[in-house]
Formats: structure tokens, C-alpha cells, sequence
């Protein structure tokens, strides 16, 4: 395994009388895709939410590369290279979807307000150069002609690509992705998957991703993790997962769900 | 905000041409004072609709902020004998200080909460300009305010007082554009939309909220040391609760994401009650009466209003109705079913892309 | 401070507190059918007391009759404003409402200037006006009056929450309009009798208040503010933590008033409000809201 980007160490999370997690460990190595997967309720999305700093974990240490994460706000997670998508799409909706992307470069290419406020030589150029990153991007994930549409006029599909478009904008170390195919029917799935892989060779990503398919993440993924009631239950190569017969019984003993 | 930074641009010269055009054809010394109101009015509404809008947090005590900058100005430069263009200068500037004061911890509330903490803080300014009684005058006013001079200029005539107003509103609305065209509007919008998004990719948003409460505390203030140095009198049922709701309700009537729209809305209702002042006693009455219409029959505001009566219009030059009708029809088709959207409705969006852009070819990339 | 000027103090506090309550009350009920707080709520509590004087003075009835008169009046204007102002527009944002509401409480203000002019009356007490000694304090009787017929509305508001089919659908329509509606309840109706009970409740907080510190067509501004700060100040969208605000609020006003300045009594309300507020940001008996991102 390479070295390892992002480290979580026993991470506990309650929400009053409910232990949501307790004592996940999670490492997600470089360049590589690491799936969290789960019967419902598990705590994968709650996983995800304390990683990105949406909720606040009481116990565990987070570490990206050599930064110690653990208090930081999710604006300063992000800055630092950790970005999330969300399962309920949340798309900046009253934007075109140009505007969606460049809003992902936001923190990239910073200037004081008051270039914003006064339209400088400074500021001009700088929205330039990422209005036109932001079409690279848009055409990267195949939205480039739509570029100027509203983002809410969009079908469910291309919304979830936008999403992800969006997040690649940030240029993250580590991509979140919060099932990226939930909504998507079985050919959309299939180029999800193939532009997850060509999005971690092309921007150089280690990617987090929780996920339902199971088709997907045996495809894409290089290691994964159970949860069960907030718990791990196994690790491994997706081949090894398949046989564990703890995580199987967890997937069969769904129903009281 | 889909038009592009030189449509705004080109609204804002029309805006002007108009407003400098304007008082030679009234004529009136009454109607320029009302056209006076109605500019710092639009002032303040303009930055509210930044806040408001597009931002989306609501604020029910901007009249304090521009009562707060008017008797600022008023003490320094009438009891303490400051220069005018100073003490106007330290009257935004405090308004300002005190946004920037109050919205740390006022802008961590939500929705209901923000509106009454704002409410609360509009309400002890207002208690304060009427009971401090030896530095405000108390209910019966601040009188002798001197008549605005800037750089050793006095303004001596109520035209030339006018004109450096429309200068100033110009101004304000330069800046909303610029904020709007740029990162700063981005994330604005953003965070209106979703604040968890925007964090994800990396806004600081609490930042982001006390910049434009800032902004549109000093644009109220702005608004207030003029309104101060204009009328040379001010007192402090100008700067209650009600003129908080009362702009408000200017921001939401002119069209809440736009800033022509708010613009609209403050002259509207600047000059509604002037005209329905004919009716005497009914007044209030028509007053309450037409705003309740007006919100219930243009959901959008007038701008909205006006935008499709314009389109209307539009159509019935260019008898192209049954196209309307197609695409109206196409719409809603396209809503019902987003999710099993086919490849023909993409190719007819492409087709109409290279429409548009050929249209937009000659206005170059300027819009951001 | 001696004992006697504290419960002085704390009397009147409580008297005015209990219309507070009763206001927060009337906003609490629609704001948890609609999402929205109506700004016309104030004008519901001047109307109580107006009409109630109106119908006095007027008509020459018997002060029972013309309470009962005016707030059946008043809850028939309720039942008008969502009829006519409410209900053709219920779809469009919660912020364009928030306007119309406050457009009808112009317009309700307007009608009242026009019909009452600008004078304050008096409503006279409903038993007599000889005080009665409480501990060295003045006990005026109409004060119980308040204190009874708040609670007693308190009560029985309770029970119809709890209790009646009606009341039941009223709460469920507030947790989730859609899911209500999928059940069968008619929203419409409960949006409408929200109303209906949001007028009464304020016309009688207006009339039992209207004795003791008179009432004017414009008393429904500054009633209005304190109801919605009591509101927020108990936590929006709890009913008995909006009446508790009211008499929180109502207390510490009247203590402000007699220990530090009445000039600055409303002021200090609102300072307490806004230290709170930014204290505990959901009030003091609202639910931390369990987001779910």
C-alpha cells in the first residue's frame, strides 16, 4: 500500500443517545480508492460527514498528509485539500453550471474582496483564468456545451455530474464522494465509474467513496471498508470482502432495518 | 444574475442618463425632493438586496444603521464642528464598525432568529436616538445640521445636492455589479443556495456573511449621512422599525435577486405614498392595500412583473406565438419528467447554445 | 429594593407578560401550519380592544356582550385575511407572505385610524377598580382577570391540541404538510381555522389588556414586537415556551422599568433578547434542530 494521505484513527460520533460510530479507523492510501460500504444506517454518510468536518466528532484524531485536521472548520479541511460531494445533490441551483464550477475554484485562486469590489486589473484577470479552468473541467466530465445553462434546468444525472465537476474544480488531494451513483440507472453508473477512474489519473486524486453498488465498487476500488452499526466489521481488496462471511451475514441480516 | 457584466452596465448608464435627465423636465423644487428620497432610498435597498437576495440572510434593523451614520455626522459636524466630508466619512465608517460589531454574533442565526436579533438591534437604536436626548435631541429632532460641503465645494442649491446623490447611487450600484460578477458574488450565491456546499468547497462563510452585512450597513449609512446633510434636520421616527420593514418590502417588491428590481421597488414605494397623499385620510389604507396586490398578483416583484410584460410585448411584435406556446409546453414537460431526460431534448439544447452564442459572439467573454 | 416594590413589580410584569404570551401564542399557532410569522398578529390584539370599546360606546351593550362581540369579530377578520390574502398565494416563497402579512396589518391600522381616529380609550375594568393589598402590594382585580383568562385559554388550547381530531391534524400538519395531506387531512382547512384561533387567542389577550393600559389603533405595532420576540425567545414553533417568553419578557420589562429606567424598559427587553439569542441561539425552550447533512 502507498503511502497513506489520510488518516482517521478511532473516530467516535453520537448524536444524542445514538452512538453513530465508535472507534473507525479509516485510511485511504495515495492515488488509491478506497470504498466505505454498509447496510443502511450503518454511519457511512455520518463517516464522510466527520471526515469533511460537517459534524463534529467527539472522539478520533484526522490527519491529511502531514496536517493534523482534527479541529479544523470544513472550509479550512477543503482548503487543505479535502473535498466532499453530497448524497442529496447539493448543487448551486440558481447558477449556470459554469458558475457551479467556478465557485469550486474559489479557494484556489484568492484575492482580497476589495479587488472584487473594485474590479481590478487583478481581479479581471483572475476570473479569466478560472472561468476557463472551469470549462476545462465542465469538459472533462462532458458538460461543456451546457456550460451556460442553469444548473436547475438539468436532468438528475448530469446534475451528479456537475457535482462532481464542481468538486474536481477545488483540485482536491482527497475526493469525498457520497454516493455518487445513488439515482443513476445502469449505463450512467458505467461512465460514472469510468470517469471516477480517468478523474484519479488526470488530477492525480486518492478517493473516498461511499457507495450501495456493489458493481461499482468491486469495479473501481482498491480497498474497502465495512461498517455495521457504526462499527468496522472488515477491511480488504474488494475480492476479499466478497467472501468475508461476517460482512455477507451483515448484508443478509438487513431486514430489521 | 445569468445576464453578463455589460448588460448591467450599460442598465446602470440608462439608470443615470434618466436620473440626470429627470429634473429639468419636473420642473418642481417638491417633486426633486421626493426624486432625492427616492435615490437614497434605492441606496440602502440596493445593498439590502445584496444581502437579502442574493446572500439570503434577512436583516429588519438597516434603518438603524442609517439613522446610526445620520446622527453620527449630525453630532460630529453641528455639536463638535468637524468638517462635513469628515464627520460624513466617520458616520459610515460607523456604521460599519457597528455591522461588522453585531453581525459576528447576530449572523450565526438562522432564518426567524436573524430576523429578530436584527429587529432587537433596530429597536435599542431607535430607543436611543430618542431618549439620549442631549446628543440627539430627542423625538423633536436634530436641527442646524450644516448643508453638505465637500473639499472646501458647499452644495449650496438642492439640484447640485441632487446630482452628487445620483453620483453616490451610481456608485453603489458600480460596486453591487462588481460583487456580484466576481468570486465574492459566487459565493454569496452560494451560500444562499446551500452552506454546506459552499463549505465543501472551501468558503468561509461566516466571512463571507459579515462582508456583505458590512457592505450594506455602509451603503445604509452612506444613504444616512446624505439623507443628514441634506434636509438638514433629522429625527428619529425616520429611523424606526417600520422604515426597516418598509425596505424590506422595497427589496422583495422590486424583485429580491435584483438590483434593478430593488431600485425599482424603493422609487415605487418612495413615491406611492406622495401620490396617494390625494386621497387624505384613505391614505394608509390604499398604501396597505396595493401592497398586498402587488405581492399576491407579481410573486416576483415588479422587476419580474416587468420583465414579462416585456416579454409579452415582445411576442406580439414578432407574432411567433405558437413558438412561445411550444416552448412554454416544452418546459413543463421537461420539469415533470427531469429524471428520464432523452438525448433529442440535449441535441435541441445544443442547437439553441449555438444560437445564443452566436448572439452573445459580439459581446466578447467579458461576463463572468 | 424592599419586597413590596419587587411584587408590585412582579404583578404588573406578569399582567402585561400574559398578553405578550398570549400573542406569542397567535403567532406560534400559524407560524406552525404555514412557516410563517404573520405580521398582522399585533393588529388581531388592537382589534380585540378597539372593537371591544367600539361596541361599548357605539351600541351601548353590556361589556360582556361586546367582548365576546368583538372577538368573534376579530377571529371572522382572521378567517377573511387567509381567505382572501393567504390561500390564493399559499404556494409562493414564505418571504412574499411574510409581506402580505404585513401589507394587511397596514391596511388593518389604516381601517382602525379610519373608523376610531387616532384617540386612546379606556376599556373599563371588568369588576371593579378598588385594589386589593397582596403583601404590602397593590393587587388590581382586573389583574386577575388577565391572569385567570390567559390561563384558562392556555388550558384549552391544550386540550384541543391534544384532545380533538381537529387539533391532532393542526400539530401533524405542522410537522409535515405533505404527509398530512396524504392521510387525508385537509390542510387548507387547518391552515384557515390556524388563523381562526390566532385571531381569538389575540383578541382576547387585546380586551382583557385594554383596561389596564388603554388601547389605541396603533398599540398593535409594539405588541406585535414583543409577541415575536417572546416567541423566540421561548424557542419559534413551541407553544408553551412562546407563552412562558411572554411572561419572561413581560418581568423583566416591568423590572427594568421600576429598578433601572423606564425610558429604557423596552430597550432592556430587547438587550436581555438579543444577549440570549446569541447565548443559545434556539431560544430557551427550542429544540436543537438534529440536522441531517
Amino acid at each position: 500500500m502507498a503511502e497513506p494521505l489520510l488518516v482517521c484513527t478511532d473516530v467516535g460520533v453520537r448524536f444524542g443517545g445514538l452512538q453513530a460510530l465508535s472507534g473507525v479507523d479509516l485510511t485511504a492510501g495515495t492515488d488509491e480508492i478506497t470504498a466505505v460500504i454498509g447496510p443502511n444506517g450503518a454511519g457511512k454518510t455520518t463517516l464522510i460527514n466527520a471526515v469533511s468536518g460537517m459534524v463534529q466528532a467527539q472522539r478520533g484524531t484526522f490527519r491529511l498528509g502531514t496536517d493534523d485536521i482534527t479541529r479544523a472548520q470544513p472550509h479550512e479541511r477543503s482548503r487543505l485539500g479535502l473535498v466532499r460531494t453530497f448524497q442529496n445533490l447539493e448543487i448551486f441551483s440558481n447558477m449556470t453550471l459554469l458558475e457551479n464550477v467556478m465557485t469550486g475554484c474559489h479557494a484556489r485562486l484568492r484575492v482580497a474582496p476589495w479587488h472584487s469590489l473594485l474590479r481590478t486589473r487583478t481581479s479581471r484577470a483572475m476570473e479569466k483564468a478560472i472561468q476557463n479552468e472551469a470549462l476545462e473541467v465542465l469538459d472533462f466530465v462532458g458538460l461543456f456545451e451546457l456550460a451556460k445553462y442553469q444548473a436547475r434546468d438539468l436532468p438528475f444525472g448530469k446534475q451528479r455530474l456537475l457535482e462532481l465537476a464542481r468538486a474536481l474544480a477545488a483540485r482536491p488531494r482527497l475526493l469525498l464522494l457520497d454516493e455518487p451513483a445513488a439515482g443513476l440507472n445502469m449505463s450512467e453508473t458505467q461512465l460514472l465509474a469510468d470517469l471516477i477512474l480517468r478523474a484519479r489519473e488526470h488530477f492525480r486524486l486518492s478517493i473516498v467513496l461511499v457507495e450501495h453498488d456493489m458493481d461499482l465498487v468491486m469495479r473501481i476500488s482498491d480497498q474497502v471498508l465495512v461498517l455495521c452499526f457504526g462499527q468496522v466489521i472488515s477491511r480488504g481488496a474488494p475480492a476479499q470482502i466478497q467472501r468475508d462471511p461476517q460482512v455477507i451475514a451483515a448484508y443478509l441480516g438487513d431486514d430489521e432495518d | 444574475m445569468s445576464m453578463g457584466y455589460r448588460y448591467d452596465m450599460r442598465w446602470l448608464a440608462g439608470l443615470l442618463l434618466v436620473l440626470a435627465l429627470l429634473p429639468p423636465l419636473l420642473g418642481n423644487n417638491y417633486y426633486l425632493t421626493v426624486l432625492t428620497m427616492c435615490c437614497l432610498n434605492a441606496m440602502i435597498a440596493v445593498g439590502l438586496s445584496l444581502l437579502v437576495g442574493h446572500a439570503g440572510q434577512i436583516s429588519l434593523g438597516h434603518a438603524g444603521f442609517y439613522g446610526l451614520a445620520a446622527y453620527t455626522t449630525a453630532a460630529l459636524s453641528t455639536t463638535l464642528g468637524v468638517p462635513v466630508g469628515l464627520s460624513m466619512l466617520a458616520g459610515v465608517g460607523a456604521s460599519a464598525a457597528v455591522a461588522a460589531l453585531v453581525g459576528l454574533p447576530a449572523l450565526k442565526l438562522k432564518g426567524h432568529y436573524l430576523a429578530m436579533a436584527t429587529l432587537g438591534f433596530g429597536v435599542i437604536l431607535s430607543i436611543l436616538f430618542n431618549e439620549t436626548v442631549e446628543i440627539t435631541g430627542g423625538p423633536s429632532g436634530f436641527t442646524g445640521i450644516p448643508r453638505l460641503s465637500l473639499f472646501g465645494v458647499e452644495f449650496s442649491s438642492d439640484l447640485s445636492v441632487y446630482y452628487l446623490i445620483v453620483a453616490l447611487l451610481g456608485l453603489v450600484v458600480w460596486l453591487s455589479f462588481n460583487i456580484l460578477h466576481s468570486r465574492v458574488g459566487r459565493a454569496l450565491r452560494a451560500l444562499h443556495t446551500s452552506e454546506k456546499a459552499a463549505q465543501a468547497m472551501g468558503i468561509d462563510i461566516a466571512r463571507y456573511k459579515l462582508f456583505v452585512f458590512v457592505v450594506s450597513a455602509a451603503f445604509a449609512g452612506l444613504a444616512g449621512v446624505l439623507y443628514a446633510h441634506y434636509l438638514t434636520f433629522i429625527a428619529p421616527a425616520s429611523f424606526g422599525f417600520s422604515f426597516s420593514v418598509q425596505l424590506i418590502v422595497m427589496v422583495v417588491l422590486g424583485g429580491m435577486t435584483s438590483v434593478p428590481g430593488s431600485i425599482v421597488g424603493a422609487f415605487f414605494l418612495t413615491v406611492l405614498p406622495e401620490f396617494l397623499r390625494a386621497f387624505e385620510n384613505v391614505e394608509i389604507v390604499l398604501f396597505g392595500g396595493i401592497l398586498v396586490l402587488c405581492m399576491m398578483y407579481l410573486p416576483d416583484g415588479l422587476a419580474g412583473g416587468f420583465n414579462r410584460l416585456w416579454r409579452l410585448v415582445w411576442r406580439l411584435i414578432y407574432v411567433r406565438a405558437d413558438k412561445y406556446r411550444q416552448n412554454r409546453q416544452d418546459r413543463q414537460d421537461r420539469r415533470d419528467r427531469q429524471e428520464s431526460q432523452d438525448r433529442q431534448d440535449v441535441q435541441d439544447r445544443l442547437e439553441m447554445l449555438d444560437r445564443q452564442d452566436n448572439m452573445d459572439g459580439k459581446d466578447g467573454g467579458d461576463n463572468g | 429594593m424592599d419586597l413590596p416594590s419587587l411584587l408590585q413589580y412582579l404583578i404588573t410584569g406578569l399582567t402585561v407578560g400574559a398578553t405578550y404570551g398570549l400573542t406569542a401564542l397567535g403567532f406560534t399557532i400559524i407560524f406552525n401550519t404555514t412557516g410563517i410569522i404573520n405580521f398582522a398578529q399585533g393588529e388581531f390584539v388592537m382589534l380585540g380592544g378597539m372593537m371591544s370599546v367600539f361596541f361599548m360606546r357605539a351600541l351601548g351593550l353590556p361589556e360582556p356582550l361586546a367582548i365576546v362581540l368583538a372577538v368573534a369579530g376579530t377571529t371572522l377578520l382572521g378567517a377573511l385575511v387567509e381567505r382572501l390574502a393567504i390561500r390564493p398565494v399559499r404556494d409562493c416563497p414564505a418571504i412574499n407572505l411574510v409581506i402580505i402579512t404585513i401589507g394587511v396589518s397596514i391596511l388593518i391600522r389604516g381601517a382602525a385610524m379610519l373608523l376610531w381616529g387616532k384617540d386612546t380609550f379606556a376599556l373599563p375594568p371588568f369588576s371593579g377598580s378598588a385594589p386589593v393589598s397582596f403583601f404590602g402590594a397593590a393587587l388590581m382585580p382586573q389583574t386577575l382577570w388577565v391572569l385567570a383568562i390567559s390561563l384558562l385559554i392556555l388550558a384549552g388550547l391544550k386540550t384541543f391540541f391534544s384532545r380533538s381530531i381537529h387539533g391532532k391534524a393542526m400539530l401533524a400538519c405542522s410537522y409535515d404538510p405533505k404527509a398530512a395531506a396524504l392521510v387525508g387531512i385537509g390542510v387548507d382547512r387547518m391552515v384557515l381555522l390556524s388563523f381562526m384561533i390566532s385571531a381569538l387567542v389575540g383578541a382576547v389577550g387585546g380586551a382583557i389588556l385594554a383596561p389596564i393600559t388603554l388601547t389605541s389603533f396603533d398599540v398593535g405595532v409594539m405588541l406585535g414586537l414583543k409577541g415575536f420576540a417572546a416567541c423566540i425567545l421561548g424557542g419559534l414553533g413551541n407553544p408553551f415556551g412562546a407563552a412562558a417568553g411572554g411572561l419572561i419578557l413581560g418581568v423583566l420589562e416591568s423590572l427594568g422599568a421600576g429598578f433601572i429606567s423606564s425610558a429604557y424598559k423596552d430597550a432592556l427587553a430587547f438587550v436581555i433578547l438579543l444577549v440570549l439569542l446569541f447565548v443559545r441561539p434556539s431560544g430557551l425552550f427550542g429544540r436543537k434542530d438534529g440536522k441531517r447533512v
